[in-house]
């Protein structure tokens, strides 16, 4: 018997070692926690030919949608750790959603292995609005507090994190209405039954003449939105978004994790891919697995100071 | 490459005619006739929506040229929507939430042994509305765009209201039981994660719950199952079939039309003007186009009994739809309806950016988009009617011990397709087994799926309303002086006060069973 079970290992080894030095061999299930259409959709879809390009292999992209992206984040897990089932994650929102309830994950079990880019989160208003420059609005708000109405998507959202921590830092009090979607939130900003959105630069790009973007919440002015300036620039410390990356369940081998952090970080080195998601208003970062530790303990820790000021962190400390 | 000069195009005649040339290229054709086999085939499957029909098949279009493509996910959308009669008919099970309102009178219908005509009925609306609603989005975009966007949420709040108001009109038999279910849709509607505020309600530690009840999986429970346990339970045959199935019944059908051209006219520009408005839909747009043909018809107790008005008007106002939804989704890039926003999707990753100027940057894609929604709805006479006469054959012919398992599976198929996801199974059967139950005490689905659907947009166009009224100072006199809103409760009032008003005023001469 022991012979045999040793030749079994050895054969066991040789597998798992072909499977990892071949990876990706076959179609890569590609899971988005939320419903067709959206941004993480988008830029799975952009991504979706560089993998073919680069790894030779297709992705099928699945739509998980439910409870914010929990339903699909709770179940990543019980997938097989073999690298072919990833799944799109959201910053804030597995750090958020843990905070405020049980919602069958943890931030920290979420195994990610990449952050590949970012929706900076941006200030505008109808094109026909009085207010020309963020100085207006933020004169505007002084003189009536809680009067400036901003619309955005979701109660919680990364928009309600970035709305709460302008008013901190402009010494103002405005009243933001969550909305289901950017598209709703949208649809109220063009229809003028707000004053303005905080929205992200994506949103600026798309609805291009109609609206006026009066900061954007970046390093640098993003390129496609060149006469919008950045918080920065007017004097406000504000560099926010929604960030987008990767994970797989977390029984995956590192090397298996190695390697698909290695292809994510070439696919976001392709002059087209980036060429192509700048175009729609994205913005690019790479956060790779070698660095992930990192990147997840500053967010972690700035989102979570918010949290608690806002009062929405609910669970035990 | 066409010319972009301006003069070309909306100086009296019809705008981009030349393109409709273009849109009648072999392949596109081809896409077109193949977006309506493949819409009408899984509109049809109880579960299966349109969102769900146009998801999976966008990746195909990206090959394709960006007009190409938009006509295939076009052609797909508008059949499915058609296809949803089918089930709402011969099972009476919506195959979309937009075909909920064709139960009402297309199950009696088949009942009684005119389910083939019910279908051809079906169709012949379909395609009108369709027309109707593809004729707006050429002639008049964007305008009826700027019409949208005085929508805010205080409207859909009173809109949801002027909703729930018609489940009094459409509850058969009892007023208090209609009222009652509608309740009982408006908690299921607060069960969850709210959307806004985000407070969890109702989910009683259960993780499946915190994303709400889906509307599609209530749907199939509650029409579906109740079906499928009174078929066990009782001898009889699914559907009588009283007659030899030879043709299509078409010259009836044509006749019946034409009678009812009023009806026809009136519930596809509802269609349209509801699909515009981002955030209704077609599940509404049918149900109001439903509510004011009977209202306005000489014989209003026939509806809900096998009417074929309620059909042509249901089925013509959910068509009507697509046209209008396609509206704000290219004037101003927000989605008119569900499929919509997988549609803007597949734009964005095509490069197209929607918004006012595509109309005279990007006219080319877009008239080439708008004739062949035309091509794509006028080649579903012929489909539709060829698909429905084989789907309403096999669904009389199949025996019981097969009809039964087969569309059992496909109520568990179609409920974990909603998220690919077993939860939504999990509250089909539940919510199943709660309505065979109320079925029992003569309660009917639809004012639950209602109130369900209702709930949600009457709650967040409050809280909302709420929010910007209290900001701007006075939240009463956000909801009640804001034109659109005044307009809209006097629709309410009328509706809740025309039975009182018509019964002083010249008595009817039908009695009403009410």
């Amino acid at each position: 018997m022991k012979p045999l079970s040793k030749l079994l290992l050895v054969m066991a080894a040789i597998a798992a070692g072909a499977a990892i030095a071949a990876y990706p061999e076959k179609t890569i299930n590609y899971i988005i926690a939320f419903g067709p259409g959206g941004e993480s959709d988008i830029s799975a879809r952009l991504q979706e030919p560089y993998f073919k390009k680069y790894a030779g292999q297709t992705v099928a992209i699945q739509y998980k949608p439910g409870a914010g992206g929990a339903t699909a984040w709770s179940q990543i897990n019980s997938a097989p750790g073999d690298g072919y089932t990833i799944i799109g994650t959201n910053l804030p929102h597995i750090v958020l959603q843990p905070l405020q309830k049980d919602v069958g994950y943890k931030t920290d079990e979420l195994a990610n292995v990449y952050w590949f880019h970012f929706t900076p989160d941006a200030v505008v208003v109808p094109a026909g609005s009085p207010h020309k420059s963020l100085k207006d609005l933020v004169a505007a708000a002084k003189k009536a507090p809680g009067a400036t109405t901003f619309s955005g998507s979701g109660t919680n959202s990364a928009n309600h994190l970035a709305q709460q921590r302008f008013d901190k830092l402009a010494g103002i009090k405005t009243t933001y209405v969550p909305f289901k979607g950017t598209g709703a939130s949208n649809t109220a900003l063009l229809g003028k039954q707000v004053s303005g959105s905080w929205s992200y630069t994506t949103v600026a790009v798309q609805l291009g003449d109609q609206v006026r973007c009066l900061a954007v919440a970046m390093e640098k002015r993003h390129p496609i939105l060149p006469d919008c300036p950045t918080f920065k620039e007017q004097g406000y410390e504000l560099v926010s978004g929604a960030y987008r990356g990767l994970a797989v369940p977390q029984s995956t081998p590192a090397a298996v994790k190695q390697q698909l952090s290695d292809l994510i970080g070439k696919i976001n080195k392709d002059p087209e891919f980036i060429k192509k998601m700048e175009d729609k208003g994205f913005a690019m970062i790479d956060a790779p697995v070698e660095k992930m530790g990192a990147f997840m303990a500053a967010r972690k820790k700035e989102y979570e100071t918010i949290a608690r000021e806002m009062g929405i962190v609910k669970t035990k400390k | 490459m066409a010319s972009r000069d301006p003069s070309t195009w909306g100086n009296g005649h019809v705008p981009g005619i030349e393109f409709l040339i273009k849109a009648l290229t072999p392949l596109n054709i081809l896409l077109a006739v193949g977006g309506v086999i493949a819409g009408t085939v899984i509109g049809a499957l109880p579960g299966l929506t349109a969102t769900m029909a146009v998801a999976v098949l966008v990746p195909l279009t990206f090959g394709m040229e960006p007009a190409s493509a938009l006509i295939a996910l076009g052609a797909i959308y508008t059949g499915a929507i058609y296809g949803g009669a089918y089930s709402a008919v011969l099972l009476n099970t919506p195959g979309t939430p937009s075909a909920i309102a064709t139960t009402f009178d297309g199950y009696p219908m088949a009942r009684r042994g005119d389910g083939d005509l019910a279908i051809t009925l079906a169709c012949l609306a379909s395609v009108t509305g369709g027309l109707v609603g593809a004729a707006f989005l050429l002639l008049l975009a964007p305008p009826l765009a700027k019409f949208a966007l005085q929508f805010g949420p205080v409207e859909y709040f009173w809109l949801a209201v002027f909703g729930l108001t018609l489940i009094a009109a459409l509850s058969e038999g009892s007023v208090l039981r209609g009222l009652i279910g509608g309740c009982i849709g408006l908690l299921l509607s607060a069960i969850g994660t709210a959307e806004v505020g985000g407070d969890i309600r109702y989910t009683g530690e259960l993780k499946s719950l915190l994303g709400g009840i889906d509307v599609v999986s209530a749907l199939i429970g509650l029409y579906c199952v109740p079906v499928l346990m009174d078929l066990v339970a009782t001898p009889d045959p699914h559907l009588k079939l009283t007659h030899e199935v030879a043709g299509f019944r078409f010259r009836e059908a044509l006749r019946i039309a034409w009678r009812s051209k009023s009806n026809l006219a009136r519930s596809s520009v509802i269609g349209t003007l509801v699909g515009i408005l981002p955030g209704a839909g077609g599940s509404i747009a049918s149900l109001v186009a439903y509510a004011e043909a009977r209202r306005v018809s000489k014989n209003p107790s026939s509806f809900g009994k096998g009417e074929p008005n309620g059909i042509l008007a249901t089925e013509s106002s959910n068509n009507a739809t697509v046209g209008g939804g396609f509206i704000p989704t290219l004037v101003l890039g927000i989605p008119g309806t569900p499929p919509d926003a997988v549609i803007l999707g597949a734009l964005l990753v095509q490069g197209i950016r929607t918004g006012p100027s595509l109309f005279s940057e990007q006219s080319q894609i877009v008239y080439t988009f708008i004739y062949g929604l035309f091509l794509a709805t006028i080649l579903m006479l012929p489909i539709g009617l060829v698909i429905g006469r084989y789907a309403f054959k096999s669904i009389v012919s199949i025996p019981k011990a097969a009809l039964v398992p087969s569309v059992a599976f496909l109520t568990i198929l179609g409920s974990y397709a909603v998220h690919n996801n077993a939860h939504e199974t999990q509250q089909m059967v539940v919510l199943g087994l709660i309505a065979w139950v109320l079925g029992r005490f003569g309660f009917t689905a639809s004012p639950i799926v209602l109130g369900l659907i209702l709930g949600t947009i009457a709650e967040s166009g409050f809280v909302q309303g709420y929010l910007i009224g209290n900001a701007k100072g006075s939240a009463l006199m956000e909801f009640l002086t804001r034109p659109l809103s005044a307009g809209i409760i006097a629709f309410i009032l009328l509706t809740l006060l025309y039975p009182l008003v018509k019964g002083r005023i010249g008595a009817p001469k039908l009695p009403s069973n009410e």
